[in-house]
């Protein structure tokens, strides 16, 4: 053993590794992207790493390792998992053969999701254990007990982090390489009456899924996976879980205070006896959790159950907040009111002058921007629809630009737009969808627009990269994550494959150019497609940045007002370009009417 | 005992690199650490944090409102946004170029960062305000930034560490062809 410097992602595929990993397929999502990362940054060749199409298809590869003997991990963020659900419920009853980890990393408040969604509640659904991190050590050691868990009962388990403990960094204990597990995948051995579901299969599978599941109750109570820290003798208790637990240690620590703690690190099968075991004698519990109320529903069932007269606090009780994350000082302060101790002073001084707010925008010379401007220039005066998607260019969403009039989920914006067409014919519907989430599950979406014979304008955002996540190949880059240069599935002939008639490739860069193609394109029937081409701008370099020339500069304001990009400043009065964030797209020179604005590279006034 | 330290500022500024130096020098001490770092949807140009604590004891890599010894903050809006953080009489190390966010230039915002200084320089804390436009132009790298920030704060004498540890896990950290101007930035305004 010894002690490391790591990323809660990073010590979750260290541990996977250690625990004698064969094959990680994952979908990119904040928070869980980086472990999928670490896996191919340090994987010796031993070890199979894909970026799938999407949280399915890595599912269903990982299902397939698995039932080959091999040890395997698929990797998402919580939404990933709605994605990945047909196979997983399925993939419950049938059960593996190798351990198989599905990393499912959940978003309290919610930081980059669309749902506050809990993977304990789904865990309970599809009848998984379920695996609840509180540490970066412990997610470390956490992830291979749920390997060994796996493995022993032949079945998918869960490992649910939450963001605080995926982005957190941790002096972590380690395993030495000549410590880690080795596993030699058998191969897949045909047995039809194994791996194909059928439901009298199905049925055989329920009875014993409940009966496992019940006896796994048992066997997490003992497991040491939930501990009891503090005096246990007292007539009040807290029960919590992953952050939360680090955070009522920590507020326990500022408040000098002893009081009991029950961590759940196995939140399903819940560990009846040692929640039992924790409630006897005590007349008041607080539950102090992040997302849906887990524990609390459990140990209100545990209560009924056992007849104990325990009262139970917590979200369903008003105690804690619905939604949202929990913090140091919130849980520190729901501590002190159940225990009624006395909060540390803290200064309340004066009101801060109003400080400007930051929300995240498009980057300066981001070709995103000048999509959206181009279709906005293009529909002027026209009813039109835009429906938006998720990735970067969500952020198409603020003003000035205000382009994203929906957005759902991954994917929904083509069919979306199908859908408004139909009860808003006058409307001209387009769909904005970006080249890696077009893989993922907008070209299911293409094809149903064709055949019901949809009309819109389904416009491909293509800056060859998986943008929000932290540029990520997918199968238009022509790159894998073992390294391979492979051929780039070009998405002009699958959308002809599909059967959409006109696809154009455009540079939104080129404004007028682009602004045309917008007008020609979209006045057609039926379903046809703009591919707008650039690089993310994140990843070119830089070309010298837009110059304005003070002299022909009319204070217009035209460019900012109109682009709303980082790199236009205004200083004394006047438009100014922050040299340090223009990456010279010239976009800018293109929207001033009085050609003060010089750029070298990029494309000039559309030549 | 812990100590506590919160880096912040905007996305782009170099703020996790500062954090990981902290932590790898806290390592090399045997120290300890734990960090927690804004990540992902406001990468650019949003507000940005690094908690970082060194020491025994630790729970968690956040800390509650009053619990910092140290704020070392990149810009000044962001110094005032994280000083509830602060502990009374804590240290706080405040670049004065205010960057503008592209809501404000939209709205004709006259934000300067001036009135923020201004607050901060009536709070109870050792303030030391660094010119860091000024001093990266001297260092001759807009990116010497941090570097410049973290030795002020090392020298503070708030960090369990000196400039020199610091340097040399810079050193191990940095492209070669950056040791030189990242030393220099580390030692920006040494006036021993």
């Amino acid at each position: 053993m010894h002690k490391e410097f790591l990323m809660g992602n990073a010590a979750i595929a260290r541990g996977a590794v250690a625990a004698g990993l064969n094959c990680v397929s994952g979908y990119p999502g904040t928070p869980s992207t980086e472990v999928l990362e670490t896996c191919a940054k340090i994987n010796d060749g031993s070890l199979y790493v894909e970026w799938s199409v999407n949280e399915k298809a890595a599912l269903e590869v990982g299902a397939g390792a698995a039932y080959s003997g091999a040890r395997a991990m698929v990797t998402m963020k919580q939404v990933g998992l709605n994605v990945a659900s047909d196979p997983l419920m399925s993939l419950a009853y049938i059960g593996v053969k190798g351990g198989m980890v599905i990393l499912v990393a959940d978003d309290p408040g919610p930081i980059s999701s669309q749902t506050e969604q809990d993977t304990r509640t789904f865990a309970m659904y599809s009848k998984l254990p379920c695996f609840d991190p509180s540490s970066v050590q412990e997610a470390y050691d956490m992830i291979q007990k749920a390997f060994e868990y796996s493995e022993k009962y032949h079945t998918p388990v869960l490992f649910r982090p939450t963001t605080r403990v995926c982005h957190g960094y941790a002096s972590v204990e380690v395993k030495d390489e000549n410590e880690y597990s080795v596993n030699k995948p058998e191969g897949f051995v045909r047995d039809p009456s194994k791996w194909v579901i059928f439901p009298r299969l199905s049925f055989r599978a329920h009875t014993e899924i409940e009966k496992r599941n019940t006896e796994l109750s048992e066997i997490f109570s003992e497991s040491g996976l939930n501990p009891v820290s503090g005096e246990n003798g007292q007539m009040i208790g807290v029960v919590t879980h992953g952050i939360s637990y680090a955070y009522t240690m920590e507020a326990l620590s500022t408040l000098g205070a002893d009081m009991p703690v029950l961590k759940v690190g196995t939140p399903f099968p819940f560990p009846e006896q040692a929640a039992v075991g924790f409630l006897k004698g005590k007349q008041e519990v607080l539950c102090i959790e992040e997302l849906d109320p887990v524990i609390e529903r459990g140990l209100t069932f545990v209560c009924g159950k056992y007849g104990l007269s325990t009262k139970i606090y917590g979200k369903l009780t008003g105690h804690i907040p619905a939604a949202g994350e929990n913090t140091v000082a919130s849980v520190m302060k729901v501590i002190a009111d159940f225990g009624k101790l006395a909060l540390p002073e803290t200064a309340s001084p004066e009101t801060p002058p109003a400080l400007p707010v930051r929300p995240p925008v498009l980057c300066a010379g981001c070709p995103h921007r000048a999509s959206f401007f181009a279709v906005k220039t293009a529909m002027q005066g026209q009813k039109s629809v835009f429906c938006g998607d998720i990735g970067c260019y969500t952020l198409g969403n603020a003003m000035p630009l205000d382009m994203v009039d929906t957005c759902l989920c991954m994917g929904a914006g083509v069919n979306i737009a199908q859908g408004i067409g139909r009860f808003d014919p006058d409307t001209t519907c387009f769909s904005f969808v970006g080249d890696s989430t077009f893989f993922a599950s907008a070209i299911t979406g293409a094809v149903n627009a064709v055949y019901n014979q949809a009309d819109m304008t389904l416009v491909i955002l293509d800056n060859s990269t998986t943008a929000m996540t932290g540029h990520q190949p997918h199968p238009g880059t022509g790159k894998t994550m073992m390294g391979d240069i492979v051929e780039k599935i070009d998405i002009t002939a699958v959308l002809k494959g599909v059967g959409v008639k006109t696809v154009e490739t455009v540079d939104p860069l080129n404004l007028k150019a682009a602004v045309e193609c917008v007008k020609r394109v979209s006045a057609e029937k039926g379903v046809k497609a703009i591919i707008f081409k650039s690089p993310c701008a994140v990843l070119i370099k830089p070309e010298k940045p837009a110059h304005i020339d003070e002299d022909k500069c009319r204070n217009c304001k035209r460019c900012v007002k109109l682009l709303g990009c980082p790199g236009i400043v205004m200083k004394d009065g006047r438009p100014f370009i922050e040299n340090s964030l223009c990456t010279g797209c010239g976009l800018c020179s293109q929207v001033c009417p009085f050609d003060a604005i010089d750029v070298k590279g990029g494309v000039k006034n559309g030549n | 005992m812990a100590t506590n330290i919160l880096i912040c500022g905007v996305g782009g500024q170099g703020i996790v690199l500062t954090s990981k130096l902290i932590a790898a020098a806290a390592m090399e001490s045997g120290m300890p650490v734990m960090s927690a770092e804004t990540i992902g949807m406001a990468q650019k140009g949003g507000s940005v944090f690094s908690f970082l604590r060194v020491g025994e004891g630790l729970h968690c890599p956040m800390f509650a409102q009053g619990q910092a010894d140290i704020l070392i903050a990149f810009e000044p809006a962001e110094a005032v946004r994280m000083l509830p953080y602060l502990k009374k009489g804590g240290r706080i190390i405040v670049n004065t170029h205010a960057i503008m966010p592209v809501t404000a230039t939209l709205q004709g915002s006259d934000y300067t960062g001036t009135e923020m200084l201004e607050y901060l320089k009536k709070q109870e804390c050792e303030l030391t305000l660094i010119d860091g436009t000024k001093a990266c132009e001297e260092i001759g790298s807009p990116r010497a930034l941090n570097m410049i920030m973290l030795g002020q704060a090392v020298r503070s004498g708030v960090l369990p560490f000196t400039v020199g540890e610091i340097e040399e896990v810079m050193k191990k950290t940095v492209k070669p062809q950056f040791v030189e101007m990242n030393s220099k930035a580390l030692n920006y305004g040494d006036t021993k």
